[in-house]
């Protein structure tokens, strides 16, 4: 016998919150397995890694990431990451948010606020509903939808920024070797990776997960679009 | 040893290296930006970590990031700039990280003016951010007061776990006196002291070692157990950490209240009045947070006094109505003469 | 032979494993209710697996684990 797959080890016995369907449980779990195989390939000493909680639906992820983990303010996470990689300069410091410093930053993009209810977020879409948003966003009042990895790769000491989604097989794969790519370019001491995942938010946008990530591939994907933004260790090659 | 003359803020930045900061994490505001500017150039020389933060709420932020590891970790700014660390307090407050906070006061409300001033007294010993808690808060008088104090604060914040306010003034950090300078204290993060701090664990660990700092507690029931451990360390303190100073006051008919650089003002009046032969002596609290309650009261409520003054760089704050009530001669209890 | 062991306890039936998997092989039950009042996933047509692990890989909940023997 042998195992195919199994849970890692870096992520707690404790079952998710999240709502049926969430993709934030995906990205968890492609963020641990990212640290423990790096673990296992000898890149990373074992504990050698604490990470950074956000406000929001995934608050309590410090009750899931199997290591040293801070719970920080809202909006906070990297500034409070910054404080500890100076403290600890040789840990992999990691923050897992919703919206410089050699931190990687795994920034899950669900086009709304979902903790508090469903709320217009920055990320939006022009024309969505939400609970602050009940006509559609509109463009003219809200301003357009950021878009955050476009944004910081033009930050000079951004070293790799990705966009992805979990979608699918394939995407979750890739999703995967970015969130790893990016943990190795910080223990190789270059500068900010950030890893935005496109998720889904079955429960606020009033979807079954199913349907959810149908509308996230029609109407995310075309928004924002899959793929590296900025690289600078394939670029120095 | 020595005497140097030394420039406030540059003292307190060394004092503060001198008792183990390594971290320092700050962002330029007068009258104060000369201590990120010595700790700039300092923390290299010591194997330090300075940073300039892109605002007062990032830097506080990353004192909690850093503090979290158990490091001896300093920020400082000045009234406006410690208003927008607020919020960073109160987390770094209820997840019980010690760390030093230097509040170098300037006029306000708002933006107000550069000039030396009281006026944060309520939100250092009565607020700042939500919810209960304290920070265990010292008014320094002196340059050489603001270093001693300095040498043992990192040992309180450690040893209560929980921050340490300095609330100087602008005087404090802009003029210049004759110091004596401790010895460097040789400080290294033990972890056996701080079992709370995130030095690293991974699966296979102690489960109940895996360090995790927040002040989240989204059930009641743990929130209020949460609540009443803070208030038993506050209860603590407030037996323990009280600091103040009596000048002159043994026969005194007059007792005038002041805290900080104003004290010393206040001093040379009560020398001079002496010197006229009016009885009159100074009461000043060193430490504002635990306020000395019985001390004042052991001074000022006495048959021999007539009149008890207070003197403060703000329309009275430290002797607000509180302690009018407690006066049982219920004379109008203490005169708040200053209006600065 | 391969084994998809789906958790029934910690499934919240959201049929993500249902859509990515390339072989027909899961299905959310239809009689089953589990603590949490979901229907869980199940094979339905083990036997065709091929061990890909798509369903464990998209899986939000971490709820399957796959052995071949």
């Amino acid at each position: 016998m042998s195992v195919v797959f199994e849970k890692t080890q870096l992520l707690t016995d404790k079952p998710f919150h999240y709502c049926p369907g969430c993709n934030h449980g995906i990205i968890h779990r492609l963020v641990a397995e990212s640290i423990d195989e790096l673990v296992k390939e000898g890149k990373l000493e074992a504990g050698n890694v604490i990470g950074v909680a956000p406000v929001g639906c995934s608050v309590f992820a410090y009750d899931y990431f199997n290591c040293d983990m801070f719970e920080a303010a809202h909006g906070r996470a990297p500034a409070v990451a910054t404080g500890i990689k100076r403290a600890k300069p040789n840990t992999l410091v990691f923050t897992y948010q919703g919206d410089g410093e050699k931190i990687v930053t795994i920034f899950v993009n669900n086009a709304i606020y979902g903790m508090t209810g469903g709320q217009m977020a920055p990320t939006t879409l022009v024309g969505q509903k939400t609970t602050t948003s009940p006509y559609g966003r509109k463009e003219e009042w809200c301003g357009a939808p950021i878009k955050m990895s476009e944004m910081l790769a033009e930050v000079p000491g951004a070293y790799f920024i990705q966009r992805c989604a979990v979608n699918n097989t394939p995407n979750i794969i890739k999703t995967k070797a970015a969130i790893k790519k990016a943990m190795q370019y910080q223990l190789e001491g270059k500068g900010f990776c950030m890893i935005e995942v496109l998720s889904t938010c079955p429960t606020n946008w009033g979807l079954n997960p199913v349907e959810a990530m149908k509308w996230l591939e029609e109407n995310m994907i075309p928004y924002y679009p899959l793929g590296v933004k900025k690289d600078k260790g394939a670029d120095a090659k | 040893m020595a005497l140097t003359l030394m420039k406030g803020s540059e003292a307190i930045a060394e004092a503060a290296i001198r008792a183990g900061a390594r971290f320092f994490f700050g962002y330029p505001i007068t009258p104060q930006t000369e201590i990120p500017e010595y700790m700039s150039a300092r923390m290299p020389e010591i194997g330090g970590c300075f940073l300039q933060a892109e605002s007062e709420v990032a830097a506080i932020n990353m004192v909690y990031g850093a503090a979290g590891t158990g490091e001896r970790v300093i920020t400082s700014s000045s009234s406006p700039g410690v208003s927008l660390k607020q919020e960073g307090i109160s987390y770094i407050a209820s997840a019980k990280l010690p760390c030093v906070i230097l509040n170098v006061m300037r006029g306000g409300p708002g933006l107000g003016s550069i000039q030396a001033s009281q006026g944060d007294y309520f939100q250092a010993t009565k607020g700042g951010g939500n919810g209960d808690y304290h920070l265990l808060t010292y008014a320094p008088a002196s340059i050489q007061e603001a270093i001693d104090i300095m040498m043992f604060a990192f040992d309180k914040a450690e040893k209560y776990r929980v921050p340490v306010l300095f609330l100087a003034d602008g005087i404090i950090a802009q003029m210049m006196e004759p110091v004596e300078m401790p010895e460097m204290v040789d400080f290294k993060v033990d972890p056996e002291k701080k079992p709370w701090a995130a030095t690293g664990w991974k699966p296979g660990d102690d489960p109940a070692k895996r360090a995790v700092i927040n002040s989240l507690y989204i059930e009641t029931e743990a929130l209020s157990v949460h609540n009443e451990s803070l208030q038993a360390t506050y209860r603590e303190i407030e037996k323990n950490e009280v600091m103040w100073e009596n000048y002159k006051t043994d026969d005194a008919e007059f007792v005038i209240t002041a805290f900080g650089t104003v004290s010393r003002v206040v001093k040379s009046a009560v020398d001079e009045l002496r010197a006229e032969g009016v009885k009159v002596g100074l009461f000043r609290p060193i430490s504002v947070w635990p306020f000395p309650s019985d001390a004042l009261r052991e001074t000022a409520v006495r048959d021999q006094v007539k009149a008890v003054l207070d003197v403060e760089v703000n329309e009275g704050q430290m002797l607000e109505r509180r302690d009018q009530a407690e006066d049982p001669r219920n004379e109008g209890g203490y005169v708040n003469v200053c209006r600065i | 032979m391969v084994k998809v062991m789906i958790n029934e306890l910690l499934c919240k039936g959201c049929g993500l494993c249902v859509r990515a998997c390339p072989k027909g092989v899961l299905a959310l039950s239809k009689t089953k209710l589990n603590a949490k009042g979901y229907h869980p996933a199940e094979p339905v047509n083990p036997e065709a697996c091929i061990g890909c692990a798509s369903c464990a890989r998209t899986c939000p909940d971490v709820a399957i684990r796959i052995e071949r023997e």
